[in-house]
C-alpha cells in the first residue's frame, strides 16, 4: 500500500513539475503596456516577466536592478541582438519598437532570469 | 563671474516628459546658464552663476514634485556604486561564515560520531537543537535561495535557487522528522542531515564570493576603457579658461589640455601642436603628432604641448564612448556556440527536478535498506550537483574576456560571430591602397636632366599643383613644403583629365603630367621613356615636368608600404593562412608592390564593385574569407566575407559592415585578432566541455548509478562543493584569456 502511494505521489510530483514549468506556463499574468513599465530585477527573477506590447509602437522598458547577484548584471534580448548592463539600482531604459509579431524572450546572460514581451 | 557647475541626483522621475518640465523650470531661474537632464541616470546637471545655491536650484526642483540630492561629482556616484556591491560582498561572507559556523562543528561531530542516539530523550533535545540552529542558517544565510526560488516558481520559471532551496529544504524537513516521528522510521534510517544543509548553503554562498571576485576581473577591459573618460574640461569661455564637468561641455566649445593632462573630448586642433599618446585607444605604441587641423580623440594623453582644441563630437558621439558602447555590446553577444547551451539551460532545472524526483523512485522501489536515507541522500545530491550557472556562463563569459582582451589591442569586434569566425578563417585577402599601403601618396624621388635642376623640378611642379585637390597634387605640395620651397604663382592654369596640369610660371608655359601628356604636345621624351617604364615597373608613377618644350625631369610618385606589412603578412601567412593581395592597380604595379611583401596570389585591376564578386569566387572554392580595407570603398567585400577587417584611422570606428575594426593601421592587428579569436574560441570550448561533462557525468553519479557496481555514491556535500566550484572554474578559466599575449614577430 505504502509503495504503490509513494509511487504514485512520485509520479503525480514529476507530472505536476512537466505541467506546471512548460503545459501551464501560457497562464501567467500578461501585462499589457501602452509605452513604458518598469520591470524590476529582484530576487531571480524579473517583474513582470510577461510583457505584452503593440505591433509598430514605441515603447520604453526600464529596467532596474534590485539584484545584487552578478547573474543579475546583463539583460539579454537574443532574438533582437540588444544586451544592456544594469548597474545595481540605476534604471535603464530600453526603447523598442518591434515591426514584426512574435515572442521576444529576454533572459540574463545564463538564462536563469527569464521574461517574454509578446508584440502582437 | 564664476559659473558653478552641479549635479542633482533626482528622486521621481518616471517619464520623460518630466525632462523638458524640469530642465525648463531650472532654464528660468536668474543666474542658472545651463540645466540638462540625464534622464537614464536621474541626473540633471545645471550651470549657473555665483547668485545661484544649491539650495535655490533643489527648492525649485522639490516643487515640481521631485526629490533632489547634490552630489558632489560622478566620483561619487561611481563610489556610491561600489559601496553597493562590497556591501553585498561583504553580506555574503558574513552569511557564508555563519553557515559554516553551524556546519563545520556538526560535520566533525558527526564523524567522530558523539551526537547522542535519536533514541534517547537527550539525542532528541540535541538535535532539536542543532535543527533549529540549521533552520536560522536557511533562514539567514539561505534566505534568499528560498525567496528566489518561490519567486522563480510563482512565474514559472525554476532557477539555481530553486535547486538549492529545494535540496537543503528537504535535508532539513527529513532531519526533523526524523527526530519528531523516530520511531516511523527504520532504524538505520534515523539520522539528520542538519551539517549537510548548513555546508552547503556555506559552500554555495562561498562559490558565490569567489565568483564576484573572478568576475571583477573579466569586464576589467571595459572598466579600464571607462576610467580613460576624464571628469573635467578646461574650457576657455570669454578669454577665461576654467574648470568644467565634462557634461557641460557643448559642440564648437574650445578646450584648452596641457602636456601630460587627458583629451576630455574629441575634437579638432586649433592652436598649438603636440605629440598624443593613442595607445590606450588604438594599440599604437609610438606618439602621434598633432597639428593644427588635426583630429584629437578623448580619453587619449597628451604628453609634451599645450594646445587649443575644438570640441566636435560630445557625450555618446564620442569615439570612446562608442568604443565603450560597441565593446560591451560585443560582450553580451552570443555566438552560434552559446545557443545549444541556451536552449539547454530553459529546461535544464525542471528536467534536474525530475531526475531527483525519478532517482528517489527507483530506490525506493529498488533501492537497498535503509531506502528511505538513500532516497535523500541521492536526489539531494542530484539537486545540488546540477550546476546551471556554469552552462550558461560557459560562452558567455569567455567571449566578454576576448572581446575585452582584443579592445586592449585596438582591436574592436563588433559581435560574437565575428569572433567565432575569426578563428576559422583560411585565406586572407588584403586590399592594397591603405592596407599594405599607407594609402597617401607620396613623392618618392625626383629625378631631373640635368642635376643642378633637381629643386626646380619639384619647385615648379608644386606651384602648378598648389590650388589642386588631386591626391598626387598633394604628395607633390608636402614634399616641396617638407624641402622649404618658396613656390611660384602660376597663371593660366588648365587641368588636362587624365593626364595633368599646365600654367604659366615666371612668363614661361609649364606642363606636368603623364606620358600621353608629353606625347600630345609633342615633347621630347628621349632616354626618359625607358627610365620611366622602370619606374612603373617597380609600383611608382612617373611624372614628367617640362617647361616649353623640353623635359627637365621626373618625379615619381608612390604609396609606400606600411613598415611592418611585410612582416605581418609573413607572420599570416606562417600561421597557414592563405594570403592574397587585391587591388584596382594594373597587373605590372601590382605584381611589384605584392613581391616586396611577399604575396604571390594577386587579384589585379579589380574594379570596387567588383571585389565582393571575387570573395564569392574563393567562397564556392571552400575558403572561409577574411577579407580586410579601409572600409569605405571596400564595404561590399568587407560584408561578403565571413570576416571584414575594417582598417580604421582611429578616429572612425563606426564602420558598419566590418566584424572587426582594427583601431592601428598595422596588419599585425589582423594577426593579432585571429590569434585571440582562435585563443577565445578555444577557452569558450574547454568551458562547454567542462560544464556539459560536469552536468552530464555528475548527475548520474549523484544518483547512485555507480553503486551497484562500485558502490559509490555522492556525499551531498561534496556535491555541493562541486557546484559551488563549477562557476568560479568557468569564470578562472576565462580569465585565463586576461593574461595571454598575441606576439608580435618582430622581423
Amino acid at each position: 500500500m505504502i509503495i504503490l502511494l509513494v509511487n504514485v505521489v512520485g509520479i503525480a510530483l514529476v507530472c505536476l513539475i512537466i505541467w506546471w514549468f512548460w503545459i501551464n506556463k501560457s497562464h501567467i499574468a500578461t501585462i499589457k503596456i501602452d509605452n513604458l513599465i518598469e520591470i524590476k530585477v529582484k530576487d531571480g527573477v524579473y517583474q513582470p516577466s510577461n510583457i505584452e506590447a503593440k505591433i509598430n509602437h514605441p515603447i520604453t522598458l526600464r529596467f532596474v536592478r534590485d539584484d545584487a547577484s552578478p547573474c543579475a548584471e546583463t539583460v539579454v534580448f537574443q532574438s533582437l541582438n540588444i544586451s544592456k548592463q544594469l548597474p545595481l539600482h540605476e534604471p535603464v531604459d530600453l526603447s523598442l519598437n518591434i515591426k514584426k509579431a512574435g515572442e521576444y524572450e529576454f533572459t540574463c546572460q545564463m538564462g536563469m532570469y527569464r521574461g517574454k514581451l509578446t508584440v502582437k | 563671474m564664476k559659473i558653478n557647475n552641479f549635479i542633482f541626483e533626482l528622486t521621481g522621475v518616471r517619464c520623460a516628459s518630466c525632462v523638458v518640465k524640469i530642465e525648463s523650470t531650472l532654464q528660468v531661474i536668474s543666474g542658472v546658464t545651463d540645466a540638462k537632464m540625464n534622464f537614464a541616470n536621474h541626473t540633471v546637471s545645471v550651470s549657473a552663476n555665483d547668485t545661484v545655491s544649491a539650495k535655490t536650484l533643489t527648492q525649485a526642483i522639490e516643487q515640481l514634485g521631485y526629490g533632489a540630492t547634490l552630489m558632489e561629482g560622478l566620483e561619487q556616484h561611481e563610489s556610491q556604486k561600489e559601496a553597493l556591491e562590497h556591501r553585498y560582498y561583504s553580506s555574503l561572507i558574513t552569511k557564508t561564515v555563519v553557515a559554516a559556523i553551524v556546519g563545520v562543528p556538526l560535520f566533525i561531530l558527526g564523524v567522530i560520531d558523539i551526537i547522542p542516539s535519536l533514541q534517547t530523550e537527550l539525542g532528541h533535545l540535541t538535535n532539536f537543537a542543532f535543527g533549529l540552529a540549521t533552520l536560522g542558517v536557511l533562514i539567514y544565510s539561505g534566505g534568499h535561495f528560498f525567496v528566489g526560488g518561490w519567486k522563480a516558481l510563482r512565474v514559472h520559471t525554476a532557477n539555481m535557487d530553486t535547486l538549492i532551496a529545494i535540496g537543503t529544504g528537504i535535508a532539513w524537513l527529513y532531519s526533523m522528522i526524523a527526530i519528531v516521528f523516530t520511531s516511523l522510521l527504520p532504524p538505520m534510517a534515523q539520522h539528520v542531515y542538519f551539517e549537510a544543509a548548513a555546508i552547503i548553503i556555506a559552500l554555495v554562498n562561498l562559490g558565490a564570493v569567489l565568483e564576484l571576485r573572478a568576475r571583477r576581473h573579466t569586464s576589467q577591459a571595459i572598466q579600464r576603457l571607462m576610467r580613460l573618460q576624464p571628469k573635467t574640461a578646461r574650457l576657455i569661455r570669454d578669454k577665461e579658461e576654467i574648470d568644467v564637468p565634462i557634461e557641460t561641455l557643448q559642440i564648437g566649445d574650445l578646450i584648452r589640455v596641457r602636456p601630460g593632462e587627458q583629451i576630455p573630448i574629441d575634437g579638432t586642433l586649433t592652436e598649438g601642436s603636440s605629440y598624443v599618446d593613442e595607445s590606450m585607444l588604438t594599440g599604437e605604441p609610438l606618439p602621434s603628432e598633432k597639428k593644427m587641423g588635426d583630429k584629437v580623440i578623448g580619453g587619449t594623453l597628451n604628453k609634451s604641448g599645450s594646445f587649443i582644441f575644438k570640441a566636435s563630437h560630445i557625450g555618446k558621439e564620442t569615439v570612446l564612448a562608442q568604443i565603450i558602447q560597441m565593446v560591451q555590446q560585443a560582450q553580451n553577444s552570443k555566438p552560434a556556440l552559446a545557443r545549444l547551451a541556451d536552449q539547454i539551460s530553459s529546461y535544464f532545472v525542471p528536467t534536474v527536478l525530475i531526475i531527483a524526483l525519478v532517482t528517489a523512485l527507483i530506490w525506493f522501489n529498488v533501492g537497498i535498506e535503509p531506502r528511505i536515507a538513500y532516497m535523500l541522500v541521492t536526489s539531494m545530491a542530484v539537486l545540488v550537483i546540477a550546476c546551471p550557472c556554469a552552462l550558461g556562463l560557459a560562452v558567455p563569459i569567455s567571449v566578454t574576456v576576448g572581446i575585452g582582451k582584443a579592445a586592449e589591442y585596438g582591436i574592436l569586434i563588433r559581435h560574437a560571430d565575428a569572433l567565432q569566425q575569426a578563428g576559422q578563417l583560411t585565406t586572407i585577402v588584403l586590399d592594397k591602397t591603405g592596407t599594405i599601403t599607407q594609402g597617401q601618396p607620396q613623392v618618392t624621388g625626383v629625378y631631373p636632366v640635368h642635376e643642378q635642376d633637381k629643386k626646380k623640378v619639384l619647385m615648379l611642379a608644386a606651384s602648378l599643383e598648389v590650388g589642386s585637390e588631386h591626391p598626387l597634387a598633394e604628395a607633390i605640395v608636402m614634399a616641396a613644403k617638407k624641402d622649404g620651397l618658396a613656390l611660384l604663382i602660376a597663371t593660366n592654369f588648365q587641368a588636362i583629365t587624365g593626364q595633368g596640369v599646365s600654367g604659366v610660371l615666371d612668363g614661361q608655359q609649364t606642363w606636368l603630367g603623364n606620358r600621353s601628356l608629353m606625347e600630345q604636345q609633342h615633347i621630347e621624351l628621349g632616354d626618359l621613356k625607358q627610365q620611366a617604364d622602370q619606374f612603373a615597373a617597380s609600383g611608382q608613377t612617373p611624372i614628367f615636368v617640362a617647361i616649353g618644350q623640353e623635359v627637365i625631369g621626373i618625379l615619381t610618385i608612390a604609396d609606400p608600404i606600411k613598415p611592418d606589412s611585410k612582416s605581418a603578412i609573413q607572420r599570416l601567412q606562417k600561421m597557414g593562412l592563405k594570403v592574397i593581395m587585391i587591388t584596382g592597380d594594373h597587373q605590372i604595379t601590382a605584381r611589384a608592390i605584392a613581391s616586396q611583401v611577399g604575396i604571390s596570389d594577386v587579384m589585379a585591376e579589380v574594379l570596387p564593385q567588383d571585389k565582393a564578386g571575387k570573395i564569392i569566387e574563393l567562397q564556392t572554392n571552400g575558403e572561409k574569407v577574411g577579407m580586410v580595407g579601409d572600409g569605405i570603398n571596400d564595404a561590399p567585400a568587407l560584408a561578403q566575407a565571413e570576416v571584414g577587417f575594417a582598417i580604421g584611422t582611429g578616429t572612425d570606428i563606426a564602420i558598419e559592415s566590418a566584424g572587426i575594426t582594427l583601431m592601428r593601421g598595422s596588419l599585425q592587428s589582423v594577426a593579432d585578432a585571429i590569434i585571440i579569436s582562435q585563443q577565445t574560441i578555444r577557452n569558450m570550448k574547454q568551458n562547454l566541455f567542462g560544464a556539459f561533462i560536469y552536468n552530464i557525468m555528475g548527475i548520474p553519479v549523484a544518483a547512485g548509478i555507480l553503486f551497484p557496481f562500485i558502490g559509490l555514491l555522492l556525499n551531498p556535500m561534496i556535491a555541493g562543493a562541486a557546484m559551488a566550484l563549477s562557476s568560479v572554474t568557468v569564470v578562472t578559466n576565462a580569465n585565463r584569456l586576461r593574461f595571454f599575449k598575441p606576439m608580435e614577430e618582430k622581423s
